[in-house]
This record gives structure tokens, C-alpha cells and sequence, in this order.
């Protein structure tokens, strides 16, 4: 089980790796991510690689809709073993 | 004894600025080595060189704009002069090496053929490698789109063509595909559009080429010009060489580098200059179809809209599919709506063999 708060600066950081003009702070963690800070496919499939790569887990394609907003994307990734 | 000049890199560009060197009098350069950065409108573009030799002369100063043409440097080539002692080292490490005043004569490369990589120039020297950023005029990006798309629409009779595709079978073994890779190599649909694309483009030659001096003429190879949107607003369409010899994760790596360096600003000369055909996906965006404006002097742009489920009919049954608007924005004065068709009739056909992509 992985600390909340540092799951949600870590999938943060992934984001602003790959999209730098995001203020982490002004992102609603509740509007779903990709439509609120237009990221494309590309971009999202960098994000999965940074989380990927900081958090050791390994997002299968088909769970990517479970990371659609930054709330879920947290409670996805502090339960996935 | 050659010439190096300053090249076109699209269409409307007239004239660029030589941002930085990346090459000194003596040094050997092989066809395809980035030997300098130049400042367009589109952006910071690496240049490179299609001749091997040596380079004699640079003849155009730092910070200096010329027109298209003019000549940048001279180059002994293999006729002009002996070959000289070859220092086998990557473009990135002879610029590395400049920056950090590194000889590269005493680096010993571990790279292929004993070739001296970036990683090898960084332990020889003292120095920390220096920190790069792409730098993008937005405002001059907006005005190269206009002055391009304002051309063709006023040079251009366009027509358009637009088919529906049922989509599973790409889908499903695209799904099969990545539960098997690992984030860093999954492949995006994108990829499996693109290479689709290319092999129909090999069938029907008129969407794939140039229309130049009044006469249309045809690539035999397919440079897949990639719209992508930058972060910060704007667009630019580099090519990804070669997509009808890739395979699709061949093409995904290809796109996710073209991606990154554009929004990063750093493209390649050949990449801002030879598409023969572009692709425009607008999928992510919810798009149902794209009707394009072709780049001039390419004749043919293919877009791809958002996959939805849909009701489809096939062998008398009616079920629920995912499928894909394609849509073909084509030069009348090369080919015809019959031609056109057989183009998305084609890119339809590869896609329900996905296995063969």
C-alpha cells in the first residue's frame, strides 16, 4: 500500500514532465484529466511511462480509464500491489 | 571542392537565421550529420549535410539571416582532397565535445565500431554537459501556417472523400499487442494509422508526392508528414521517413521521438522538408471526420477522426463495432475521386489485416 500523498505528487510530476505549462495546483483532481489539461494520446502514454518508471507500476491498457481523473489515478495506483 | 546552402524547409520559407555551427573548418562530416541550427519560422531546425568530405570554409557568421540558397559553407569532398585522419564519433558528440572543449582525438569511443558517443565526451571531460531548450516564436509559427494554407487553398482545387472503417480487428490486435509490452514500448493507434496509410499511398502513387512547375511528381518512397499540435498553440507536420519499410513499432518509436522534439523545437532540415503525404489524426480531440488543407506542394492529406461504436452491418448481421472516419483531401490537378477512393478503400483493406502491418 502506498502513501496517498506521495502517489498524488508523483503522478503529478509525471504530468508536468510531460506537460510543463500545468500549475500541479490549479489541476482539479476531480475533471477528468486529459480534457482538463489537454493532453492527447501521446501525451497520456508518457504519462503511464513516467508513473511507470517513478512508481514501479506497470498500468496495463486496459485500466488507463481508471486513471481518468487525478482522484482516481490515486486511489488506482496507492491500492495496485 | 561543394557547396552547402541554406536549405528550404517548406514551402514558404524565403530565408532562416544560422542560429549556431555545429561543425569547424577540418572536420570530417558524413552524409546526414547535423552541421548547423537554423532559426525559421516554424522554429529551431537542425540542419543537415547530404555530402561527406571535409568542411573548408564557413562563410556565413553566427546570427546572420541569408536567403534560401544562400552558400552557408564550403566542403572538400572525396575528389577535392586526401581523405583525412576520421575521428568516428556521433554528430551529438562532435557538438558536445565543442561545447565542452573536449579533444576528440584523446576520448576513447565505446559506441559501435569504436565511435565516441555523447556518454564518452561527458567522462572526458571536467565540464557539466550544458543544458539545452528549444526555443518556439509562436506568433511566427501561426503566420508560416497561414502564408502555407492560404497557398494551397488559393493553388490547390481540393477534393474530399471520406469512408467509414469498422475498426475491431485493429483495435483487438493492438490490445493483444501492448498487454504484451512494457509502457515504454506500447504502441499507439496512431502508429497503426500511419503505416496503413503509407502501404495504400504505395498502391495508389497519386496521393504520394509532389506537385511542382506544373507537373506532378511522384515519390517512391512515403515520408508520412505527422500534423502535430504544440503544446503551446500551434502546428508543425515534420515527416517520419519511410513508413511504407517500418513496422508499426518502428513507426510508434519514430512518432513519439518526432513528437517530443518538436514540441521541444528541435527538427530536423529533412524532416520540415520532404513529407510527400500528411496525416492528421484529430481523434483525441472527439473529431468525427477532418477535411484538411493540403500542404503545398504535397497533394493528398489523410484524417483520421475519433473511433466511436456504431451500429454496422456485415454477412446480414447487425452488431455494434468501433469505427473510424477516414477522409482523403486530395489535388484534383494529380488525381480524381475514383483514384482517391481506391486510396481509402485501400487504408480500410490493410487495416482489417493488422497482423500483416
Amino acid at each position: 500500500m502506498r502513501d496517498p500523498n506521495d502517489v498524488r505528487r508523483a503522478v503529478l510530476a509525471a504530468i508536468t514532465s510531460v506537460a510543463p505549462e500545468v500549475d500541479p495546483n490549479a489541476v482539479d483532481a476531480k475533471r477528468p484529466l486529459r480534457e482538463q489539461l489537454d493532453l492527447d494520446s501521446m501525451d497520456f502514454l508518457n504519462v503511464i511511462v513516467a508513473i511507470h518508471r517513478d512508481l514501479g507500476v506497470d498500468v496495463p491498457e486496459r485500466d488507463y480509464a481508471k486513471l481518468a481523473t487525478l482522484d482516481s489515478a490515486v486511489a488506482y495506483l496507492v491500492a495496485k500491489p | 571542392m561543394s557547396e552547402f546552402r541554406m536549405p528550404s524547409l517548406g514551402a514558404d520559407m524565403e530565408a532562416g537565421t544560422l542560429v549556431e555551427w555545429r561543425v569547424a573548418p577540418g572536420d570530417a562530416v558524413e552524409r546526414g550529420d547535423v552541421v548547423a541550427l537554423v532559426e525559421t519560422d516554424k522554429g529551431l531546425i537542425e540542419i543537415e549535410i547530404w555530402e561527406g568530405g571535409v568542411v573548408d570554409r564557413l562563410l556565413v557568421a553566427k546570427g546572420t539571416k541569408v536567403p534560401v540558397g544562400t552558400v552557408l559553407a564550403t566542403l572538400k569532398t572525396a575528389e577535392t582532397t586526401p581523405a583525412p585522419p576520421v575521428v568516428r564519433a556521433s554528430p551529438g558528440a562532435k557538438q558536445l565535445a565543442r561545447e565542452l572543449d573536449v579533444d576528440l582525438a584523446s576520448v576513447r569511443g565505446t559506441g559501435p565500431h569504436d565511435s565516441i558517443t555523447r556518454a564518452d565526451v561527458e567522462r572526458a571531460s571536467s565540464k557539466p554537459p550544458p543544458a539545452r531548450e528549444g526555443q518556439l516564436d509562436l506568433a511566427a509559427i501561426r503566420r508560416a501556417i497561414a502564408a502555407a494554407m492560404a497557398r494551397s487553398k488559393r493553388e490547390i482545387p481540393h477534393y474530399y472523400l471520406a469512408t467509414e472503417i469498422d475498426v475491431s480487428r485493429a483495435l483487438a490486435w493492438l490490445e493483444a499487442e501492448n498487454a504484451r509490452r512494457d509502457p515504454t514500448e506500447r504502441v499507439l493507434f496512431a502508429a497503426v494509422l500511419l503505416v496503413a496509410v503509407a502501404r495504400a499511398a504505395r498502391e495508389v502513387p497519386e496521393v504520394n508526392g509532389f506537385f511542382v512547375d506544373g507537373a506532378f511528381r511522384p515519390s517512391s518512397d512515403v515520408h508520412a508528414g505527422v500534423a502535430i499540435s504544440l503544446r503551446q498553440g500551434g502546428l508543425v507536420s515534420p515527416a517520419i521517413h519511410d513508413v511504407h519499410r517500418k513496422s508499426v513499432a518502428e513507426t510508434q518509436a519514430a512518432l513519439r521521438d518526432l513528437v517530443a522534439r518538436a514540441r521541444a523545437g528541435r527538427l530536423r532540415s529533412s524532416e520540415m522538408s520532404d513529407a510527400t503525404i500528411t496525416v492528421t489524426n484529430l481523434g483525441d480531440q472527439g473529431v468525427a471526420s477532418v477535411f484538411g488543407v493540403i500542404y503545398p506542394p504535397q497533394v493528398a492529406l489523410v484524417g483520421f477522426g475519433k473511433v466511436v461504436d456504431k451500429p454496422w452491418a456485415e454477412g446480414g448481421m447487425i452488431g455494434v463495432r468501433p469505427i473510424l472516419t477516414a477522409t482523403l483531401a486530395a489535388d484534383h490537378r494529380v488525381s480524381d475521386g475514383h483514384r482517391g477512393g481506391l486510396f481509402l478503400a485501400a487504408v480500410a483493406r490493410i487495416l482489417q489485416k493488422p497482423e500483416e502491418l
